[in-house]
């Protein structure tokens, strides 16, 4: 598989991923929190590929989560968020590896960073709507959401991103 | 430190920088156009399309929700929906009843057509007990409608009995199968004389004792009998129907024959009767005729 394909192939994961969490799992909604499927695929990509990939799936995934249809606010900022969560995640590589249990805290820890980098900026930006309680409120509720659907997402993710991984990077 | 690790910061520094660009470009045109602006309409134009494919393609998946959901709307639903069909079977089964009801007013009506009253309808709301020993009903009619003690109670088969007592807006009538009850009869087919005395029987329909006054006159079985009539129509009218002869006794030691009728009038399932508050020209002549002959 070339690198074209394989970019194509993790832009089609991304663009679906972001069209699934925003028009499938938005009716799964918990007080109006969607489960953030973008983050657990950038989680799974940067678990396996480490943190500078990590950190590109994040900014891909990012964008388009910005860009989406019913985002209006601010662009980048998602992309801001995921790319830390990204990188972060991707450094998590070597010691969460196997285990389940390092899996979710890593899982966790990213979507506990992706909701507040993305509360913080809109925090910073003045972005209508966005207030520290309202924050606190959400974040609690997106990490737990992400947690619980970790199982189910991260393990199809990892398996989707060893298989487009190339050869060479193997260790 | 890893090989890679000085590459992935830089990817890092350069993406953040990228994001916080985008951000900064994004945000500095918030009203007028953004120059992200095409980019969006990309994408939404790339994702709208998918957004739409995977809504479609996942409802019964995404409708999961809504049944949940709507299980407590449904379960509301359910037990108002419950609440009224209990409602309308219950009118149904007044309605039926009320049709009974209608159709017995009716006969009233025909029969005080007939016979020219004036009939304040009313229904039976009480019976006395059985333990009572007397055979008595309260009617929802009372002072208030014209009902006076001593007013002929009829329904469409013929002669209940009497007012006995009358409150503001009930009154209790003495049924004429009642052992205090006496009625004055006459067999319609002679003419004869004679008096209906109530067997007391506390259940069912009740039975009716005829002794004729005249003891040569022997009744037969399906005679008919009407009432006789009191003074001033109280209480009893003439011309009433009472029942029929269906059995016919003479014992040797009474003089009188007796005979054992069976009122027309069902008092097991009384309803609706009719007082007879003023009775008409045709009961006058009737009357007259009686006193005549």
């Amino acid at each position: 598989m070339t690198a074209a394909l394989r970019a194509l192939a993790v832009a089609a994961l991304v663009i679906v991923t972001v069209a699934l969490q925003l028009s499938v799992f938005s009716h799964f909604s918990i007080d109006g929190v969607v489960p953030d499927l973008a983050l657990l695929v950038v989680v799974g990509a940067a678990l396996v590929r480490g943190p500078g990939y990590g950190a590109l799936v994040g900014f891909a995934a990012g964008l388009v989560l910005d860009l989406a249809p019913p985002a209006d606010d601010t662009a980048g900022r998602w992309a801001l968020a995921l790319v830390v969560v990204g990188y972060l995640t991707g450094l998590a590589r070597h010691e969460g590896r196997q285990s389940v249990v390092g899996t979710v805290l890593v899982v966790a820890a990213g979507a506990f960073i992706g909701t507040s980098l993305f509360a913080l900026s809109g925090l910073v930006l003045g972005e209508p709507g966005v207030t520290v309680a309202s924050a606190v409120g959400v974040i609690p509720v997106a990490v737990l959401y992400d947690v619980v659907l970790t199982p189910l997402v991260v393990p199809f993710v990892l398996f989707l991103f060893r298989r487009l991984e190339p050869a060479e990077t193997w260790s | 430190m890893r090989p890679d690790s000085g590459r992935s910061r830089a990817v890092l520094i350069l993406l953040v920088l990228a994001s916080v660009t985008i951000i900064t470009l994004d945000a500095r045109h918030d009203t007028s156009g953004s120059p992200v602006d095409p980019l969006r309409s990309a994408v939404g134009s790339v994702l709208g399309p998918v957004e739409d494919g995977a809504s479609t393609a996942l409802h019964p998946l995404t409708s999961i929700p809504d049944h949940f959901g709507n299980v407590d709307a449904l379960r509301h639903d359910n037990a108002a929906l419950q609440t009224r069909i209990d409602t309308l079977t219950t009118r149904l089964r007044a309605e039926q009843a009320n049709n009974q009801r209608n159709v017995e007013l009716n006969r009233i009506g025909q029969f005080a057509a007939v016979q020219d009253y004036d009939v304040v309808p009313a229904q039976v709301i009480a019976m006395g007990p059985a333990q009572s020993f007397s055979r008595t009903v309260t009617i929802d009619a009372g002072r208030q409608q014209g009902v006076v003690p001593d007013l002929t109670v009829i329904n469409g088969e013929g002669l209940v009995g009497r007012v006995i007592a009358a409150n503001a807006t009930t009154a209790t009538v003495l049924l004429i199968v009642d052992r205090d009850s006496t009625v004055g009869g006459r067999l319609s087919r002679s003419m004869e004389l004679g008096f209906l005395t109530g067997d007391g029987s506390l259940s069912g329909t009740g039975a009716l004792e005829l002794s004729l006054v005249d003891h040569s006159v022997s009744p037969h079985v399906g005679d008919e009998v009407v009432s006789w009539g009191s003074h001033n129509h109280a209480p009893y009218l003439p011309g009433v129907p009472i029942g029929k002869v269906v059995s016919v006794h003479s014992s040797p030691a009474d003089l009188t024959q007796t005979a054992q009728i069976r009122p027309y009038v069902d008092f097991s399932s009384l309803d609706v009767v009719g007082v007879v508050v003023r009775a008409g020209q045709a009961a006058a002549t009737n009357l007259a005729g009686g006193v005549s002959r």
